[in-house]
């Protein structure tokens, strides 16, 4: 009898665990993108870009133009990967320095730093994966294999 | 009573903190005693290390000398333009000193690259526009790799070197260093440390009030 007790309310314990897990897995995917993006950001961009996503003066742009990543959203992960070299208007200010390549970054850390990106600073705008991040540089590559 | 103890309290602390405003601030690097004789008596003196002569070009190609910071204190850093590591937050943090002191002609800044190749005064110049700085008050100087690189580990204390094995190809400290009208150096902070920055600003202030 006792027996039985323990294992149904192991049952109803662990039931009622996966079901919040479900629930909230995709909060959690979020969560842990998010967090590890923080990382990846404080390591890699912030020296640049600032603790608050300013940027500085017009040699570094400010991560807080949310119109400009909602529009590049699919270069963005090209950006960080390849660099950039063109000249780019955020918040009004043309930007014509060199971003350097961090090649070295896997996608999934790319994926990371973007959701950290495009939910810091002002902006909201959701999770962005690792297969998003995977298929946008796939893209970007295939589109300068054609350009050669 | 008990009021007037209390106000006596108000009036002993308030002295006590004018009292911190005549903090001067230390004399730093290396001193030698030297003897002299002044009236007949052998008297010690002290002398100080100081920032020798120098001669670099400027962000105007125009050439930058000490004697373009006579009756000046400055502020002295090591940097260079295509750092991606800590010259950012250095250069995020002295726009703060720069706007704090912004036209006053007791007060300079140096900043010196270390890129001798790659920055050149042009470069210097678009840098330095595109932090917003005007005029002259802030001075980005380039000089011979042997000029700057002895002028950072001797006369600053500041190390600098170039390192293939860097990321950017080349690693320094960022110390922001307080000279006098003297050419003594009074201080040194960490540039990448807003705090540290702080400390600098209201140090200065001391300094100035030195000469007053």
């Amino acid at each position: 009898m006792r027996n039985r007790i323990i294992v149904l309310g192991f049952i109803l314990f662990s039931g009622a665990f996966i079901m919040e897990a479900c629930q909230s897995e995709q909060e959690l995917n979020y969560a842990r993108y998010y967090m590890n993006g923080k990382q990846v950001y404080e390591q890699h961009c912030q020296n640049c870009h600032g603790t608050d996503g300013r940027g500085l003066a017009k040699l570094y742009p400010a991560l807080t133009d949310t119109l400009y990543l909602k529009n590049n959203k699919s270069q963005l992960a090209c950006f960080i990967k390849n660099g950039l070299n063109d000249t780019i208007t955020v918040n009004n200010i043309e930007f014509s320095g060199q971003m350097p390549a961090e090649s070295h970054l896997p996608d999934i850390d790319i994926a990371a730093v973007i959701t950290y990106i495009t939910n810091s600073f002002g902006n909201k705008q959701g999770l962005y994966d690792v297969a998003k991040a995977g298929a946008d540089i796939k893209a970007c590559q295939d589109l300068n294999d054609d350009k050669q | 009573m008990k009021l007037n103890s209390l106000f006596a309290a108000c009036i002993l602390l308030l002295a006590a903190c004018s009292g911190n405003t005549e903090k001067r601030l230390p004399i730093l690097g290396e001193r030698e005693p030297v003897e002299k004789v002044v009236d007949g008596k052998t008297v010690t003196d002290t002398i100080y290390q100081t920032i020798p002569a120098f001669s670099f070009l400027n962000q105007d190609s125009v050439s930058v000398t000490e004697k373009d910071f006579e009756g000046k204190i400055f502020v002295a850093d090591f940097f260079f333009t295509s750092c991606t590591s800590i010259c950012p937050i250095m250069h995020r943090n002295m726009l703060k000193v720069y706007e704090t002191f912004k036209g006053n002609k007791e007060v300079g800044i140096l900043s010196h690259t270390i890129d001798f190749k790659y920055d050149t005064p042009s470069r210097l110049k678009s840098y330095s526009e595109k932090l917003g700085i005007s005029g002259n008050q802030w001075q980005f100087l380039k000089g011979s790799k042997d000029s700057v690189y002895t002028l950072a580990e001797k006369s600053y204390l500041v190390a600098v070197s170039e390192d293939k094995a860097a990321k950017d190809g080349f690693v320094h400290q960022g110390w922001f260093i307080l000279v006098d009208k003297d050419k003594r150096l009074r201080g040194a902070y960490d540039g990448t440390k807003p705090e540290d920055v702080d400390k600098l600003i209201s140090e200065m202030n001391i300094l100035l009030e030195e000469y007053k």
